[in-house]
């Protein structure tokens, strides 16, 4: 067999790998793919030919910790992250809020950027108990942070409008099962992401593609940039 | 002949280890490193990784005065849960600790010995029958 004959076959293989590994990198690039905006999520609904649209989050109102109003438009024009927690919560919550401080603590200041969370047991979680909670976590105001509250049908029907599994269940520790996720909303209230808030790694992920969404928001304010 | 015979030893020897590792293996729980796998199942979402606690919320563990000051309750309190102001380190926690009937006497005993040994800290060990002792306290020995 001729050195040739010998090689051709190798040569192929090797630009068959060649063909395939790029398979193997998690689709494009990673500037474009920064550059790229978020997707929206949830099924949307095709209008007409070209005019699809995208859930939204519907009205709202809520009470935060500081006995405020907060509606859709605390968050006009911001992006904000929401979650689903209970203050007497012994299993996923203090991992999920220890994950959300860590993505408070970095855009803390920032006014482009707000955090809602949502108590699913309004009967225990009264305001006193959202304010002791907030400040015992290091969030002394509802300014940026609301913890909030709304009778119990609002707050799971509002799970369910951010796609996110809440229910009672009274066999559960704490009397509840909800999922730790942190949807991430843009300004005209789309769903952007959705992200494991008990998992670093998601979070980490969030704290990624956060700016991503901002560069929609625009610039933030000179005095607010860390 | 005699090539046979060696081989029949051969698989009966083969045979006879396999039988004596397949009662041995009962012997041999899967516990060690217990006290740090119950930790890390049943506390760390609460009370951290590292014993760290979360801000003014959850109590720490790691470097916690409440370890050895209240040495002779934290059986019960495992058991049984905690409810109501607690003072850790000097700062007062008011959270309520979920009870732990499914853990055995001897499951509540390595995860304090865990406890008071890890993250530099360095509280003196319990023996099973010392928690088996505390536990009566609040009814809550399972004598396992």
């Amino acid at each position: 067999m001729s050195r040739q004959a010998f090689f051709r076959p190798l040569l192929g293989l090797l630009a068959g790998a060649a063909l395939l590994l790029p398979a193997c990198r998690p689709g494009t690039s990673p500037e474009s793919a920064a550059d790229k905006p978020l997707p929206m999520l949830g099924f949307p609904t095709v209008v007409a030919p070209g005019d699809t649209l995208f859930p939204r989050i519907p009205a709202f109102s809520l009470l935060d910790q500081d006995s405020a109003v907060v509606t859709p438009a605390t968050f006009a024009g911001k992006v904000y992250i929401a979650d689903f927690f209970f203050a007497t919560c012994p299993s996923i919550c203090p991992k999920m809020q220890s994950q959300m401080l860590r993505v408070y603590e970095k855009y803390k200041d920032d006014p482009r950027v707000g955090f809602l969370s949502h108590t699913i047991d309004p009967e225990h979680d009264t305001l006193p108990v959202l304010r002791d909670y907030a400040q015992r976590l290091g969030v002394p105001t509802a300014k940026q942070w609301h913890f909030a509250t709304a009778p119990r049908d609002t707050i799971f029907r509002l799970a369910g409008q951010y796609m996110v599994a809440a229910q009672r269940d009274s066999t559960a520790p704490g009397g509840a099962v909800h999922s730790g996720a942190f949807v991430l909303v843009d300004p005209q209230r789309h769903v952007r992401g959705q992200y494991d808030g008990v998992n670093e790694k998601e979070v980490d992920r969030l704290l990624a593609e956060l700016p991503r969404l901002l560069k929609e928001v625009g610039p933030a304010p000179a005095t607010a940039r860390k | 002949m005699a090539a046979v015979v060696s081989l029949q030893l051969m698989l009966r020897t083969a045979a006879a280890l396999l039988a004596g590792a397949a009662v041995l293996s009962a012997c041999f729980t899967d516990r060690q490193n217990e006290g740090q796998r119950l930790y890390a199942s049943h506390c760390a979402s609460c009370h951290g990784e590292q014993g760290e606690g979360l801000r003014r919320l959850m109590p720490p563990l790691a470097g916690s005065d409440y370890l050895g000051k209240h040495r002779a309750e934290l059986p019960c309190l495992i058991r049984r849960g905690q409810k109501g102001p607690i003072v850790v380190s000097g700062v007062t926690y008011d959270q309520v600790m979920p009870a732990h009937e499914d853990l055995t006497d001897s499951q509540i005993t390595n995860l304090l010995n865990y406890v008071h040994n890890a993250w530099g800290n360095q509280g003196p060990k319990h023996t099973i029958r010392e928690v088996s002792q505390l536990l009566e306290a609040c009814q809550g020995s399972d004598g396992r």
